[in-house]
């Protein structure tokens, strides 16, 4: 079980929170038109990196902020959490 | 009664307290602080099961959890419970164990033909010879195979008994009360670091209970009992016995299985049976010792052959005997050990040493006793059935490739040494990369991925004096680091024997002309001749060899058996055993009693029960409840005989009369605040939200990104910036967790705050043609007229001095409202309405009754919302706006979505009026076209229509649009039922929908 250290309540177990997949896909602007392509990257194309990967999670039964979270996929080492609206170093 | 091998005194059992157990029916008695297999082989009970493949006899081989044959099936206090090593499991008054894996019974097992068939059962064997015919595999190979296979049957009652889960943060966790684990610990908890120093045996100290060694001017297990009892003292240690840590997972947390009542006759009043620890430590202390490993020979599973550091522990431990003419081969001086304590109790032992010459303090000491030692000499075959008689031995050449002449040696055990495997299955599991030492022929921790460090014998060190040293430094460097405090500690001086190199000899050739089995791995029957196979027929990687021929894959997981399986594979290839490699360690080290896994999270605790502030009132009205999500809801109220199908028919019939009452509480509620909050609705559902008036209610739908309906409800406007939004009760929590996606992530610009108040309100739906009338004397002094609080109006009233919410909304299709109260008043409200309303006939309805009232009116739910339907599938898309942008509306252009033919709702009744369709059926064109029929959609919901009074069902279905009037057929394979049926709209009853808003 990993521990993640919530930017908001400090070093919690991973059953406190819920994953929320890829932090770096940004949503497209309201009214924007967007090319299939693009809609279809935002909702479905995913990579799948092996390595660093920064994910959102949510810390659902704690103080229920999503947060950023550095983490290698291969080796769950947690390099860095971030607060939804922080600058990613 | 006499114990024939129970020596006449020694031993940490407590002689003054005799227990009597039973074994395969056999009574018999031993002692407090015995095993099951210490007070059986204090009676001279070798035999003990039968082996898994061959059903050969098996006695016993370890005396702990490295145990390949031992286990059996216990039974305790009218409960059942396969798979228990004897060796581990501490003798209690009343114990009762049998066998397994034997018919009829141990001393005469039928199955034990396929050893003689065993030419026909060599690796593979079962995936070479079951594959054709085909058909023959469920019914006659698979039953065969799983009656053959499996040790012990798992009850098949409730378990009783109670399991915990408990969570612990350490700055050390020590696993092992060896000499390592007790220097390391009581160097760390001098230095005040929190302390978890877990053993899984019952008895604290590891190897120092049987090695003859001084620390400190007293003996080792002296040594070791005053440590513990100082570490006991400390506040900030725990010491715990009976507990194996059995997983490494990450970021240093550990799992550890704490067996507190299995010594027991019964598990005390309010005790767990066991208790997980998940433990957090910051540094991890891996003392796990190290198991020896055998040698292989001909015939080495006759019961009778076991590992000499288990004799020397039956001896030094439990003063039994494993035999009165012991035979000890060794190639280390392990087995002179054995061999002085045997002699020290007057038994005459031979030791057969496959090294010519060797020479240590050890072997003078044994010498001198006078032992007849044999150099150069191995044992090549045991004689003898279900117990060894004698053995073969003959001299072996120093290349260990020739035998000797054949002698037979008359005796009744044989110890075997074939020095020692570190136990590195934690730190393997941790992540270490580990490294094979050419010194010890074993595989030994290497570098360390998480905050893990090995220690004494698990780390391949196996002088006393040095694992000490090194323990007690590791325990101070450690805890200095976390708690900064430096203690001395003196390290007190060790007297130990010293060692001779071992010989790397680990398997007798076989003898000319014999064909004896040689068994690598004890417990899957798995000799040498099988891996030979493997090997033969093109498997390399250990990883495939360990799968053909289940070497290592038993539950003793290849304690005793996976080196020298990794020898045999690297002498043949060729190769080295580093090159070879091991296969992986996984969790749990041992089996795990599965209740342990699961806690208290069994039967009504495995997941939370949620009860509206009613619910008293509806069990103390005949109710009769259903699982919705976490809540408990009434499902119908029954009346004397009635069934569900009547008593929810009279219900809903009510409703449309008269008029009805339904606890609507476990719907979920959701605050939504600010002065962007229109703004955000907005955004979230499909429909226009900027112009809703202060004191109105609107229906919305909101949709994931990809186009799929998430939800729906009503969102009520109670002042400028504050919105009361309804959800379903099964998605309250998703769509809560999708807002503050939005709010925290995606727009986070937007000044709004959404918190749940599902819990704060209780609610009620008061629905019929009377629900005015009623709601009128609820609120004498609210105009509630159609045009005080028209439909999908908001007010707020008085309910005899509780504050209450009217909202004018409806589900079943009836003039209806809601009344919100805060919870605590939740009863009371109920209460009032149901005195008031009883001049109006008023009953309660339960979720049959709701259920039935919105199918017919068509309305959608959670059923037709299932995650695959899109707003026109729902007809709901008169409700996507065309003017703004909101969630999900882009995917809405997806050319499956805009397809001619796209599925939708109908409604769906059946020819005869009569039959009532399953939910979940399949439509079809033609009844009887050939497999598989083609399905144009399902039947997502059913009832019996009060209003039409015959079966009415929605379904979605493919080009719904225009099937209105076709003839299909509803198939049901799993009530095999064929039902003609005719498509009708989705709205059965009052397609204007003129009752909301009378």
């Amino acid at each position: 079980m990993l521990h993640i250290k919530c930017p908001h309540c400090g070093m919690r177990s991973q059953n406190e929170f819920s994953y929320g997949g890829d932090a770096t896909v940004k949503r497209p602007e309201l009214n924007k038109e967007v090319t299939d392509q693009e809609w279809d990257n935002f909702v479905y194309n995913r990579v799948s990196p092996r390595g660093k990967h920064l994910e959102l999670w949510q810390h659902l039964s704690g103080c229920r902020q999503w947060i950023k979270v550095e983490r290698d996929t291969a080796t769950h080492e947690i390099f860095k959490t971030y607060k939804a609206n922080e600058e990613i170093a | 009664m006499t114990q024939s091998y129970r020596i006449e005194t020694g031993g940490l059992i407590n002689r003054n307290k005799k227990i009597s157990f039973k074994f395969n029916g056999t009574s018999y008695f031993g002692y407090e602080g015995d095993t099951l297999a210490s007070a059986l082989l204090a009676n001279g009970v070798h035999l003990v099961g039968r082996s898994f493949k061959y059903h050969r006899p098996r006695g016993f081989f370890g005396a702990g959890v490295d145990e390949p044959y031992a286990v059996v099936q216990l039974y305790r206090n009218g409960e059942t419970e396969p798979n228990i090593k004897a060796t581990e499991q501490e003798l209690f008054e009343g114990l009762e164990a049998s066998s397994v894996n034997c018919w009829p019974s141990v001393n005469f097992d039928i199955g034990a033909i396929n050893n003689f068939l065993k030419i026909f059962l060599p690796a593979g064997f079962y995936y070479k010879t079951f594959m054709w015919p085909k058909s023959f595999w469920y019914k006659i190979y698979e039953p065969f195979i799983r009656k053959a296979a499996g040790l012990g049957v798992a009850s098949t009652k409730h378990d009783k008994e109670r399991y915990e889960h408990k969570y612990e943060y350490c700055d050390l966790l020590i696993a092992g009360s060896g000499p390592s684990g007790l220097a390391s610990a009581y160097s760390a908890a001098k230095n005040g670091a929190k302390v978890i120093l877990a053993e899984d045996k019952p008895r604290y100290g590891g190897s120092l209970l049987t090695s003859d060694v001084n620390i400190g001017n007293q003996s080792g297990k002296d040594w070791a009992d005053g440590i513990i009892s100082e570490l006991k003292e400390m506040p900030n240690v725990t010491v715990k016995n009976r507990s194996q840590v059995f997983g490494y997972y990450d970021h240093n947390m550990l799992v550890m299985s704490e067996k507190v009542s299995d010594h027991l006759p019964k598990t005390k009043k309010y005790h767990p049976n066991k208790r997980l620890w998940y433990i957090r430590a910051k540094e991890v202390l891996i003392s796990s010792g190290s198991i020896e490993r055998p040698i292989v020979f001909g015939n080495n599973d006759t019961p009778g052959v076991m590992l000499s550091s288990a004799a020397k522990e039956y001896l030094k431990v439990y003063g039994v005997l494993v035999g009165k003419k012991p035979l000890v081969f060794t190639n280390n001086d392990s087995g002179y050990e054995t061999a002085i304590e045997f002699k020290k109790h007057g038994v005459e032992p031979i030791v057969l040493d496959s090294r010519s010459n060797p020479q240590s303090e050890i072997i003078d000491e044994a010498k001198n006793l006078g032992i007849n030692i044999k150099n150069s000499y191995v044992v090549v075959a045991a004689q003898g059935y279900k117990k060894v008689k004698s053995a073969d031995v003959a001299t072996i050449s120093e290349d260990k490739k020739t035998l000797g002449k054949i002698e037979n040696i008359n005796c009744d055990c044989i110890c075997v040494s074939g020095f020692w495997t570190p136990t590195i299955h934690l730190a393997s599991q941790s992540g270490n990369k580990t490294k094979f030492n050419e010194e010890i022929d074993a595989f030994v921790p290497g570098v360390s991925k998480q905050n893990e460090t090995t220690l004494g014998a698990a780390n391949g060190v196996f002088t006393l004096e040095e694992t000490l040293k090194t323990s007690f430094e590791k325990g101070k460097e450690l805890s200095k680091k976390i708690t900064e405090k430096d203690n001395e500690i003196s390290i007190p001086n060790v007297v130990e024997k010293k060692y001779s190199k071992h010989d790397k000899f680990w398997c007798v050739p076989l003898a000319k002309g014999k064909s004896y089995k040689r068994f690598l791995d004890f417990q899957n029957d798995v000799a040498v001749s099988d891996v030979e196979i493997a090997l033969r027929e093109g498997y390399r990687s250990i990883e495939h060899v360990k799968r053909y021929t289940t070497l290592g894959m038993a539950t003793d997981q290849g304690k005793t058996s996976n080196l020298n399986g990794l020898q045999l594979v690297s002498e043949i290839e060729n190769k080295v055993v580093p090159s070879v490699g091991h296969t992986t360690f996984r969790p749990p080290y041992t089996p795990i009693s599965i209740g342990a896994i699961v806690g208290r999270e069994v039967g009504k605790h495995s997941k939370p029960t949620r009860k509206s502030p009613i619910h008293n009132w509806h069990e103390e009205h005949n109710a009769v409840f259903v699982d919705a999500g976490v809540w408990l809801r009434p499902r119908y109220y029954k009346r004397g005989n009635e069934t569900l199908f009547e008593a929810s028919k009279r219900e809903a019939k009510n409703v449309r009369r008269n008029v009805g009452v339904c606890d609507v509480t476990t719907l979920g509620k959701i605050d939504v605040k600010g002065p962007d909050a229109a703004e955000f609705l907005n955004r979230v559902y499909t429909n226009a939200w900027l112009k809703l008036p202060v004191g109105k209610a609107r229906y919305g739908v909101m949709l994931r990104e990809d186009g799929i309906v998430m939800d729906d409800g009503t969102t009520t406007r109670i002042s400028e910036n504050h919105y009361h939004m309804t959800t379903t009760t099964a998605q309250a929590a998703n769509v809560l967790s999708h807002l503050e996606y939005y709010l925290q992530l995606v727009w986070p610009e937007l000044n709004v705050n959404v918190v749940s108040t599902t819990e704060q309100w209780a609610g009620a739906a008061i629905a019929g043609p009377k629900s005015r009338d009623l709601l009128q004397k609820l609120f004498p002094k609210t105009d509630v007229s159609n045009e005080g609080l028209p439909f999908m109006g908001y007010v707020e009233g008085d309910l005899f001095g509780v504050k209450a919410r009217i909202f004018r909304i409806s589900f079943s299709g009836e003039l209806a409202y809601e009344v919100n109260v805060e919870s605590d008043n939740g009863r009371f409200m109920w209460e009032k309405i149901i005195e008031i309303g009883e001049e109006f006939q008023i009953q309660p309805y339960g979720t049959e009754a709701l259920s039935t009232l919105r199918i017919e009116m068509g309305h959608v739910a959670g059923s037709e919302l299932d995650g695959r339907t899109i707003p026109y599938d729902n007809a709901l898309e008169g409700l996507l706006s065309k003017k703004k942008d909101f969630i999900g509306k882009r995917s809405l252009q997806r050319s499956a979505f805009v397809a001619e033919d796209r599925q939708r709702i109908v409604g769906v009744v059946p020819l005869d009026k009569k039959t009532s369709i399953p939910e979940g059926s399949h439509l079809v064109k033609d009844a009887n076209a050939p497999l598989p029929n083609k399905k144009l959609g399902h039947i997502s919901a059913s009832c019996w229509s009060v209003e039409n009074d015959n079966p009415f069902s929605l379904a979605i279905l493919k080009d719904g649009k225009n099937m209105i009037g076709e003839k299909l057929f509803v198939m049901s394979p799993l009530k095999n039922k064929v039902i003609p049926v005719e498509i009708v709209s989705s709205h059965y009853v009052d397609p204007k929908g003129e009752r909301v808003r009378s």
